[in-house]
Parts: structure tokens; C-alpha cells; sequence
């Protein structure tokens, strides 16, 4: 099999890995801001519940959820997951509720590090609560936690792999196929897709930290 | 008659009770500090007087207006209140700069907020902004900050911060601006810059409500002086009175420890 080939079968499974990470952020980064407000919130109800579902989200194995999106609901509602590829459907739900739980946590990290003198000097300004979360508080926390989101960034794509213990067919196990077929090298070779994709975001991750570069608290 | 009026004022954090009925009235253009021990309950005074605290039980009237009456079952809306408190400015000990501004953009960004409520706003904005950012760049001339404009405060010393903060009030046009210890998170040698801002302030007739434990700041910038002990007034008079003439035991105690150090 020529390396042409298997290059081609190798990037076609990356793009699963790049499918899926993308679909991660687009709903849990939103999502994760509500989980953050949540488990803020004064009614103890609502900030025990998001606890409690932040912990226990947290504190299993992206493995284990996935496996649980994708049979639970079949083995105990009979429901199937609809669409034409039910197994990424899967895998999304189950990393997107997973990386929101620990998105949320970074936001509420870098909303509560915003010193209290911030709201309460745009108060006797005579700004509204809002005014002062979108034009005070909001790039400082952007600013915080870029740091610890390129860190999840580079996490996530990673772990998209884990994905194809439901059977999508991502990056390792198109390898993987190969392997069995007696081809070994590809499966080491994946590393320098991984790789790629890091070092890009780490460049953009580099810049956005320039960018904000020009204050500090 | 009064600009400020505080009746009565009392605040508890829990069981601990901070504020036990203080009442004192300022006249316009005048120049008051609150001395005390940490503990005394000044600063929560001043809190409650800006609604950074709400008192439990009391009236604030400034310039005929009633800001806050714990008897009155009138609710004022989240808006009225805005307005109302906008009377009153208050520079903070750690200055609360926004970080993410300028010098210009810290004094303009409130201004330019409330702009947006104005009814000929989005007629007019350009000339409005325009006119709102020539009186800031006054504001900061007059704070000796003219060259700083398009600095950030992280560029700038303690001693500047603090002067943009001071700029940043004056630009609401408060009737009363208030300091919380000004000069405390500052270096020594960069009290001395305050001092003579606010004393150029005092020129101007503005009236001032000064949080401080720095007696000689106190007894140079201030008309009158309110000595707080544990959650009231011991003792108030006129600034030279209170410092070099004190009646109390209480005062005269609290000016030997401070003396000391």
C-alpha cells in the first residue's frame, strides 16, 4: 500500500477527530458559560445541582460517558440516537456535556479573580450590572483564561481519539486498521497530525495572549 | 442649608453592630474628615453612604434629595436609584481602575454610558462624545495628567492612578465626591500629590468627604473633623479644634497612638 494512500485514509480520519472537536467548542463553550452562572447562582438549589452534576461529570471517565450516551438510552428508553452517523451524534453529546463541566470551572475561576473594587466601581459610576460585566469585566476574563483554555483546547483535540470506543472512525483507528493488516508505522505517524494541530494552536493561542498583552490588573 | 444630610445611620454585620445611629451634616463647598481606629466603622459609613452597603435603618438626604430613607415604603426603581447615587463619587483606596482602558477611556467610558440614555443620542453622538472627552481632557489637565491620556494604568504610578480615579469621579459631576483613605496604598512620598489635588479641589468649592487616618492630611485639607469610635461620633468640631484641642479621652487616646507612630 503506498504511503499516498494511507496518508489520504489517515487525513480522512483526522478530519473526524477535527469534526468532532470543533462541535465540542461550538456547544460547550456557550454551554459552559451557563454551567458557570449556575453553580454562582444565590438559590442554593441551582448551585448545588450544577455542583453536584459538575462533579459527577468531572469525576467519571470521558470513556464511560461515552459508552452511556451511546447504549443507555437504547437499552433503557429503546431510543435510538437519529441522524445518518448516530455514533459521532454520540460522541458529541457526551463530550460536549464533558468539557462544559470543566470549561465552566475555568470561567468561574476567571470571573470570581475579577477584584470586587471592578463591580462595585462601576456602580457608583452609575453603571448597570450588565454595562459593567460586558464592558469591565468581560475581557479581563477573557484575558485570565486563555491560559488555562488553550490548555483544554490542546486536551480536547487529543482526546477526540477516544471517540472510536464507540466506533468512530477517527485518526487511531484507521490506523489501528492498518496495524492489523500488519502495517505498523501509521499508527506512531498519527503523532505528526496531533502535533501540527497543536503547534497551530499554539501560535493562535500565542497571539491572542499578545493581543491582550497591553494591560494587566 | 445642608448639601449632605445623615441621619441616624446604623449597620450591622450580623450580630456586630458596625454603625450605632451616626448622624452629621456637611454644608456646600466644605471639606469633612472622618478619623478613627480600623474598626471604628468609618469606612462602613462611607459605604453605606455611596450604597456599596445598605444601612439598616436611617435617611441620606444630599442637596434636599432623599437618596435613602429606611422609613419610606416608596420603592425607587433600579434606575431612579442610579440617578439619584450619581450625586455622590467616591474615590476608592485602591483606586478600582479599569485595566483595559486608557487614562481617557477610564474617565469617558461612564460619561459615554449614560450618553446613550439621552433621547438625542443617536442624533448627536459624535458631537456628544466629542464633548465628553474635551471635559475629561480638561479633567486630566487639571489633574496634571495631560501627557498621560492614552496610557494605561498599569503604566502609571500609584500617585497617578489616583489622580485618574479622582478625574474619573469628577467627570458624573458628583455634588459631593468622597474619598476612601486616599493616600493609604500609596508610597509616603507620593501622599503629597493627593494632598495638593485635593487641596486645588477644595479651592474650587467642591465638597468633600475624606475617609483618612493621616492626621496632618486631616488637619491641612479638611474645615471640619468627625472623630468615629466604635460605631459613633465622640467627637466633631473644627479641624484645628479636634486635632490640637481635643475634649475626649477617647480623641485625645487615639491622637497619642497615631502620634507615635
Amino acid at each position: 500500500m503506498s504511503f499516498g494512500v494511507i496518508n489520504g485514509e489517515l487525513l480522512k480520519g483526522f478530519f473526524e477527530n477535527v469534526e468532532l472537536f470543533t462541535i465540542t467548542l461550538l456547544f460547550a463553550l456557550p454551554l459552559g458559560l451557563i454551567i458557570a452562572f449556575g453553580s454562582m447562582s444565590k438559590v442554593t438549589v441551582i448551585r448545588g445541582a450544577t455542583k453536584s452534576f459538575v462533579w459527577v461529570i468531572r469525576g467519571t471517565p470521558l470513556m464511560l460517558q461515552l459508552f452511556a450516551v451511546m447504549y443507555v438510552p437504547g437499552f433503557v428508553f429503546g431510543w435510538q440516537i437519529p441522524g445518518d452517523n448516530p455514533r459521532m451524534t454520540a460522541a458529541a453529546i457526551a463530550f460536549v456535556i464533558n468539557y462544559a463541566c470543566y470549561f465552566s470551572e475555568i470561567y468561574r475561576g476567571g470571573i470570581e479573580s475579577i477584584p470586587k473594587g471592578q463591580y462595585e466601581a462601576g456602580q457608583v459610576l452609575g453603571m448597570t450590572k450588565t454595562q459593567t460585566f460586558f464592558k469591565v469585566v468581560l475581557l479581563q476574563v477573557v484575558k485570565n483564561i486563555v491560559p488555562p483554555m488553550s490548555n483544554e483546547f490542546m486536551t480536547l483535540i487529543k482526546d477526540t481519539a477516544l471517540a472510536r470506543v464507540i466506533g468512530v472512525v477517527d485518526i487511531i483507528m484507521t490506523a489501528g486498521s492498518f496495524s492489523a493488516r500488519g502495517i505498523i508505522w501509521p499508527l506512531f505517524y498519527t503523532a505528526l497530525f496531533f502535533l501540527v494541530f497543536c503547534g497551530l494552536m499554539t501560535v493562535i493561542f500565542g497571539r491572542i495572549e499578545k493581543k491582550l498583552d497591553y494591560f494587566h490588573s | 442649608m445642608a448639601i449632605l444630610e445623615v441621619k441616624n445611620i446604623n449597620k450591622s454585620f450580623g450580630k456586630t453592630e458596625v454603625l450605632k445611629g451616626v448622624s452629621f451634616s456637611l454644608e456646600e463647598g466644605q471639606v469633612l474628615s472622618i478619623i478613627g481606629s480600623s474598626g471604628s466603622g468609618k469606612t462602613t459609613l462611607l459605604r453605606c453612604i455611596n450604597f456599596l452597603e445598605t444601612a439598616d435603618s436611617g435617611k441620606i438626604t444630599v442637596d434636599g434629595d432623599v437618596l435613602f430613607d429606611s422609613d419610606s415604603t416608596e420603592k425607587m426603581t433600579a434606575k431612579q436609584k442610579r440617578d439619584k447615587q450619581l450625586s455622590i463619587g467616591l474615590v476608592f483606596q485602591q483606586f478600582n481602575l479599569f485595566p483595559q482602558y486608557d487614562v481617557l477611556g477610564n474617565v469617558t467610558l461612564a460619561p459615554k454610558l449614560r450618553a446613550k440614555e439621552r433621547p438625542d443620542f443617536k442624533k448627536n453622538k459624535a458631537e456628544i462624545y466629542k464633548e465628553i472627552e474635551e471635559k475629561a481632557m480638561k479633567l486630566l489637565a487639571q489633574m496634571g495628567l495631560a501627557d498621560k491620556v492614552h496610557n494605561y494604568p498599569c503604566q502609571l504610578s500609584g500617585g497617578q492612578q489616583q489622580r485618574v480615579s479622582i478625574a474619573r469621579a469628577m467627570a458624573l459631576e458628583p455634588k459631593i465626591l468622597f474619598f476612601d483613605e486616599p493616600t493609604s496604598a500609596l508610597d509616603p512620598e507620593l501622599t503629597g500629590e493627593i494632598l495638593k489635588v485635593i487641596r486645588e479641589l477644595a479651592e474650587t468649592n467642591m465638597t468633600m468627604v475624606i475617609v483618612t487616618h493621616e492626621m496632618n492630611f486631616a488637619k491641612e485639607v479638611s474645615d471640619y473633623i468627625v472623630f468615629m469610635d466604635q460605631g459613633v461620633i465622640a467627637e466633631e468640631g473644627k479641624a484645628e479644634d479636634i486635632i490640637l484641642n481635643p475634649q475626649t479621652e477617647r480623641l485625645k487616646a487615639f491622637l497619642n497612638k497615631v502620634n507615635d507612630k
